[in-house]
């Protein structure tokens, strides 16, 4: 229950931190919140030679507003999303999916980064990216890169960064007008990962859905989006037959596992009822925005 | 055994000089090398929350930290909170209210419980039980961890 013993550097550039990724070799971690890492260093289910520490440098933690998008920086804890003024207006979403993960102290100390790149399959950060078309700034010793989160999350604990990649920042695209959010989650407790979490974002024009974005997580290797049931939704307005019609396509979308917390098809049951649940606050909220 | 590093930490406004490995986790350097017992080491993992601290004002998980990264930052642990002998508002509510009984939570209950009355409006239980949700208390039964948490805030918010 004590981790193994290793080499500790502090970067205080992204431009040190990835070239010590570099040169370790792959025998090396970068140490960011520390939330999901220490405790796989303390079960020395890791143990890595080098830790490197990118806490220190100042200007990976930002939240910024430039034209349609806001900006992120990797090293953004989760309660400043939580609190951020700037996304409790244009992502509201995302504020309120942060509330779901773990607890204050966590969240005090956890990056946006960090969670990207861990990609617990229960997550909501990776389910947030995915569901708000973010894109992700990748940094290493040869330069930098953008990837859509689309194609960052691969499978359970796996994203598409080479050995010396690191997340430097993630831009999101602001919520379009007359857009209403959901996010519906269930845990077996107050801040554990979800059995599963459903979000849905919907955008009216002319008293109908134009654009439709559902996004689920814990309910396989990766967050998903059920392209089935977005496409159901556009051209439409909410009524309960469309609502039971879009749970069905989220049953029919995901193969849960079964685990030690939840069976696959209690997982797919869920999913189903958040799903719906999330595009019905949705609809409510779309509304509420363009009366 | 890796090699030490010299760190500073400012703990409870006293200012400590040491050299520890980098792998030594927070939690225990304020215990072992430090001598503040107070912080208690429950999961190890950041579950249990028993080893709450501040850090820069911040609760964190002191077994989630390792003590190099607190170099040159303030701390402050539950020995932190009142003078010896005194208690502080939140102290004194915990005792009014019998909200410890074997005590072993009870330093991770009170720091999270700052930070909680600090950041968050606490408008009713259950935005006091979801606060107090990350620490564990295997005696109480919560009930009176929350009417602690309930009459402090009542006290630092005064009604219409």
């Amino acid at each position: 229950m004590k981790p193994a013993a290793f080499d500790y550097v502090i970067a205080d550039s992204i431009e040190m931190a990835v070239a010590s990724l570099a040169d370790g070799g792959g025998d090396v971690k970068i140490i960011a919140g520390g939330q999901s890492l220490v405790p796989m260093l303390n079960f020395r289910l890791l143990r890595p030679s080098v830790l490197i520490d990118i806490n220190r440098i100042g200007d990976l933690a930002f939240i910024e507003e430039t034209g349609s998008k806001i900006c992120v920086g990797a090293l953004t804890r989760h309660y400043q999303l939580e609190t951020s003024p700037v996304i409790g207006r244009h992502l509201p979403v995302l504020a309120s999916a942060m509330t779901h993960v773990a607890h204050l102290a966590i969240r005090n100390r956890g990056t946006i980064g960090g969670s990207l790149s861990h990609a617990d399959p229960a997550a909501e950060l990776p389910m947030m990216a995915l569901l708000l078309d973010a894109e992700l700034h990748i940094a290493s010793a040869s330069g930098k890169r953008t990837i859509a989160a689309s194609d960052f999350f691969v499978g359970a604990l796996t994203v598409n960064l080479a050995r010396d990649d690191i997340v430097t920042e993630i831009v999101l695209p602001k919520l379009p007008p007359k857009t209403g959010w959901g996010f519906e989650e269930v845990a077996r407790r107050s801040g554990d990962f979800a059995l599963a979490a459903a979000a849905a974002t919907l955008t009216l024009s002319a008293g109908v859905i134009s654009q439709a974005r559902i996004a689920l997580t814990g309910v396989g290797a990766t967050p998903v989006r059920v392209a089935q049931a977005e496409a159901l939704l556009v051209g439409q307005a909410h009524e309960p037959g469309l609502i039971d019609r879009i749970i069905d396509a989220v049953r029919a979308a995901i193969e849960p596992d079964t685990d030690l917390h939840a069976s696959s098809d209690y997982r797919r049951h869920l999913a189903g009822v958040l799903a719906g649940r999330a595009v019905s606050a949705a609809w409510r909220r779309a509304n509420e925005s363009a009366t | 055994m890796s090699k030490t590093r010299e760190i500073t930490v400012t703990v409870n406004g006293a200012v400590y000089r040491r050299a520890v490995e980098p792998r030594l986790l927070l939690a225990d350097f304020l215990r072992g090398e430090l001598g503040l017992t107070g912080t208690h080491v429950g999961c190890e993992h950041g579950v249990c929350g028993a080893c709450t601290v501040m850090v820069e004002s911040d609760s964190v998980r002191s077994c989630l930290m390792f003590a190099v990264q607190a170099d040159g930052c303030r701390v402050e642990t539950v020995e932190g909170l009142a003078a010896p002998g005194k208690m502080n508002a939140l102290q004194a509510a915990f005792h009014e209210h019998h909200a410890l009984q074997c005590g072993f939570c009870t330093p991770g209950m009170l720091m999270t419980a700052t930070d909680m009355l600090k950041k968050y409006p606490l408008e009713n239980d259950d935005a006091i039980r979801e606060g107090l949700s990350g620490n564990l208390c295997r005696c109480t039964g919560y009930e009176h961890i929350v009417a602690a948490v309930r009459a402090v805030k009542a006290k630092v918010t005064p009604g219409p």
